[in-house]
């Protein structure tokens, strides 16, 4: 059998001695949209965070589309190709963020190229038409040459995730992608992710939107105090959660 | 844009350092002599025609045909004359120096040229003086580092006041703000006599031999000096000088054992009054500025010339201590910080003597030793003011650094860049346009500030204004017209960095938005 795509052991996570992840292990298979829902504070967030090295987790093992890091007893000496490694990880991972971050002093479409032409050493004019193909997929080709103040939250958050694709991820990280976007904005960003999905597009998503996540995940992680509690089908969680932490957590929902 | 103009500043201040270093190389036959020449009439100044004369000018003039050499003038302030020679600026000073057993631990003298006293001035009606102790309880003005200024403090209750120029001492006897000045008996005769609201008074006080003075140990040129001194007096040619600038007084014919009258009438001495008599209306007075239009260009090009190249610097060294300190290992981090927080704790002028004066005294020599010159005053000027906002631009950096959203950072590095790649393509383009004001009015202020490095000798803006001001006793008009053209020089800089941050800001602009200066928001952030 093929290993998964994304496999993630054991992590464990501090803050300040306190803990935040504590154990956590999950697979994704390769074209699988994982949801990830749970109560503030649950540690959701720095789960997906670690996935990439933007946090460095201090136990676990974490791989990725064939690069393996080991992060066991990471405290104590973290190994010298750390760096080398989570760059390299970082690479086959695309993210996007709850704030967009998309860079202000750029047109979207020099957002797209930027990683490719400047950390890939990509010819300007192959990335150029790389990112308008990729900005005519999230329905902004007309906006390739304004800038991320000169558009609305939804487009900026559609741009942000051309501007990931752009370096052909394998897997894509959203961190509550639509949590900062006005209410009527939410779906032209999770139709684009729909959209990605049946291109077999591998996903995980940090998420508050219940509705798309019972609509379009594969599966739902519900985690709680720093622990994957129920790894559920989509449907099975919502009418028939087996724990009864995931109920009182879905129960303020209804 | 940028390069090329960065380049052909540098190379403008390469060319100054290289001219500086050319003239000094040949100095086989010839006679470099050191003096103030900023308001030190009669002895060396610049005439109302802007051409270097004085009897201590026509006796180096004398003295270095006599040697067979080639007299080369080379300014520094007065307070630095002595400093200087150290630094092997000069071979000798010539500029009034009293030679006294303390200096002469310091320095070699030669014979005396000049003999002269001290002489006191009041204001016209004054009742005369016989002794200077009559001038106790009074405020009693005169120069510092003179022996006058020794005399005022051995004389018990009188408060001595120490000017920088002769002339604002008089000007403040004839407008009652002191009692009386005592001065070295020519400039009471060139900035004194001439005034009608000024009168001598009492005896002549003292006696001071001026003599050149030469750095320890060049005895050499000592006795080569001395030799030739005799041979003038003897031909009566240092008489003639005298003569002719009205200082051939008893003293100095006892002193050369010549008791004779002057051999010549006094016509420089008469030409100096008249030429200061002359009314000043506007007409004649913008005739006198636009006269020295020369040394107002050169020098206007001189404050922008250190202005821009000390910039330069400061950007460039503020710069890197701004990485230094924000992003570096804790060694770099210490090492930037504290550089940081003692420059901005000292104050520039101090900087400016210690590099100048200071480092040539440690044995620290900059630039190539056999010029038998250290680090020039241009270079010396530009690094202290470049390093001095060096300081400040790191700090304006570091906030603008400190400014960009951490997401930006993360975005960069989550899409594969390195962190060096995040610094340079993401959060330093977007922390310019955030430093581009307060860069703006630094260079502003650097401008204003560059005018203390004519302390360090060079003949910049402020340093015209000494020079003009004091030649004419114009300081208001003067000191406008050098106002001005500072005020002239900063214009185009403040808008020429408003027009680059409103093309900057051309991505923060919302609509019904003007391009803010300190929209620090990140985009999405509501």
């Amino acid at each position: 059998m093929e290993p998964p795509l994304l496999s993630v052991h054991g992590l464990h996570k501090n803050f300040d001695e306190t803990p935040i992840l504590k154990g956590v292990s999950l697979d994704v298979e390769k074209g699988d949209l994982v949801s990830i829902i749970g109560p503030s504070g649950c540690g959701k967030s720095t789960f997906l965070r670690c996935m990439n090295f933007l946090e460095v987790p201090d136990a676990g093992r974490i791989s990725i589309a064939g690069v393996t890091i080991d992060c066991h007893g990471l405290e104590d000496a973290p190994p010298k190709d750390l760096d080398s490694k989570a760059h390299e990880l970082r690479q086959r991972v695309g993210m996007v963020f709850q704030q967009f971050n998309l860079f202000p002093h750029m047109t979207i479409l020099e957002n797209t190229m930027l990683a490719p032409v400047i950390g890939r050493n990509v010819p300007k004019e192959e990335a150029r038409v790389r990112g308008l193909q990729l900005l005519d997929k999230v329905g902004l080709a007309a906006f390739a040459s304004r800038y991320p103040s000169q558009m609305s939250g939804g487009q900026q958050q559609r741009a942000a995730i051309a501007r990931a694709l752009a370096m052909n991820p394998q897997v894509m990280l959203y961190d509550e992608p639509t949590s900062a976007l006005d209410p009527e904005l939410v779906a032209e960003v999770l139709a684009v992710m729909k959209q990605l999905d049946t291109e077999g597009m591998t996903q995980i998503i940090v998420t508050h939107e219940m509705r798309f996540a019972r609509d379009a995940s594969d599966y739902i992680v519900f985690m709680e105090a720093g622990h994957i509690v129920e790894i559920s089908d989509e449907d099975e969680i919502f009418e028939n959660p087996k724990d009864e932490r995931t109920a009182r957590f879905l129960g303020r929902f209804q | 844009m940028r390069v090329p103009f960065a380049r052909r500043v540098l190379s403008a201040g390469l060319a100054v350092f290289l001219v500086t270093g050319a003239s000094l190389r040949a100095d086989e036959k010839v006679l470099r002599w050191g003096a103030d020449t900023d308001s030190n009439a009669p002895y060396g100044f610049y005439n109302s025609d802007n051409k270097l004369t004085g009897f201590e000018f026509d006796i180096i003039q004398a003295l270095a045909a006599e040697m067979g050499r080639k007299p080369v003038f080379v300014q520094n302030s007065w307070d630095g004359l002595i400093a200087g020679l150290g630094r092997g600026m000069y071979d000798l000073v010539i500029c009034g120096i009293e030679i006294t057993p303390e200096k002469a631990g310091e320095v070699l003298f030669s014979n005396p040229y000049y003999v002269t006293f001290e002489q006191f001035v009041d204001r016209k009606g004054s009742p005369p003086i016989a002794s200077l102790s009559q001038l106790s309880g009074k405020e009693i003005g005169t120069l510092d580092q003179t022996a006058a200024l020794t005399m005022l403090e051995k004389t018990p209750g009188v408060t001595v006041r120490p000017y920088e120029q002769e002339v604002n001492a008089y000007q403040d006897v004839a407008n009652g703000r002191i009692f009386g000045v005592l001065l070295d008996y020519p400039i009471a005769k060139y900035y004194a006599a001439p005034n009608p609201n000024l009168q001598f008074s009492g005896p002549p006080f003292g006696q001071i031999t001026y003599g050149m003075a030469f750095a320890k140990g060049n005895t050499a040129l000592q006795q080569e000096v001395n030799t030739a001194l005799q041979s003038l007096i003897a031909k009566g040619t240092m008489r003639d000088i005298l003569s002719r600038w009205g200082l051939w007084t008893p003293t100095i014919a006892g002193a050369f054992g010549q008791p004779e009258p002057p051999s010549l009438p006094d016509t420089e001495y008469k030409a100096f009054v008249a030429s200061h008599a002359e009314s000043a209306t506007l007409w004649t007075r913008l005739q006198r500025y636009s006269s020295n239009w020369r040394l107002l260009l050169d020098a206007t090009l001189l404050t922008l010339n250190v202005s821009i190249v000390g910039m330069c610097i400061a950007i460039g060294v503020g710069f890197t201590l701004a990485i230094m300190r924000v992003f570096g290992p804790w060694p770099l981090r210490w090492a930037s910080t504290c550089f940081i927080e003692v420059v901005r704790g000292t104050p520039l002028l101090i900087q400016l003597y210690i590099i100048f004066y200071g480092l040539p005294n440690l044995g620290i020599i900059f630039g190539h030793p056999e010029f038998g010159i250290k680090l020039p005053p241009f270079w010396a000027g530009v690094i202290g003011l470049g390093l001095n906002y060096a300081a400040y631009e790191a700090e304006n950096y570091r906030a603008g650094l400190m400014a960009i959203p951490k997401g930006q950072m993360e975005a960069a590095r989550a899409l594969g860049l390195t962190h060096s790649q995040g610094l340079r393509f993401v959060v330093i383009p977007q922390s310019f346009r955030l430093v581009l004001p307060p860069v703006t009015n630094d260079f502003i202020s650097l401008l204003k500030d560059s005018s203390l490095v004519s302390m360090v000798t060079l003949i910049d803006l402020t340093g015209a204004y000494n020079r003009i001001a004091t030649q004419t006793f114009d300081y208001f008009g003067t000191g406008l017209v050098i106002a001005a053209i500072y005020l002239l020089i900063g214009l185009p800089f403040v808008r020429l960095a408003r027009w680059t941050e409103q093309r900057l800001a051309v991505d923060s602009r919302r609509p019904g938005q003007r391009p803010g200066m300190f929209n620090l928001q990140a985009p999405g952030k509501k």
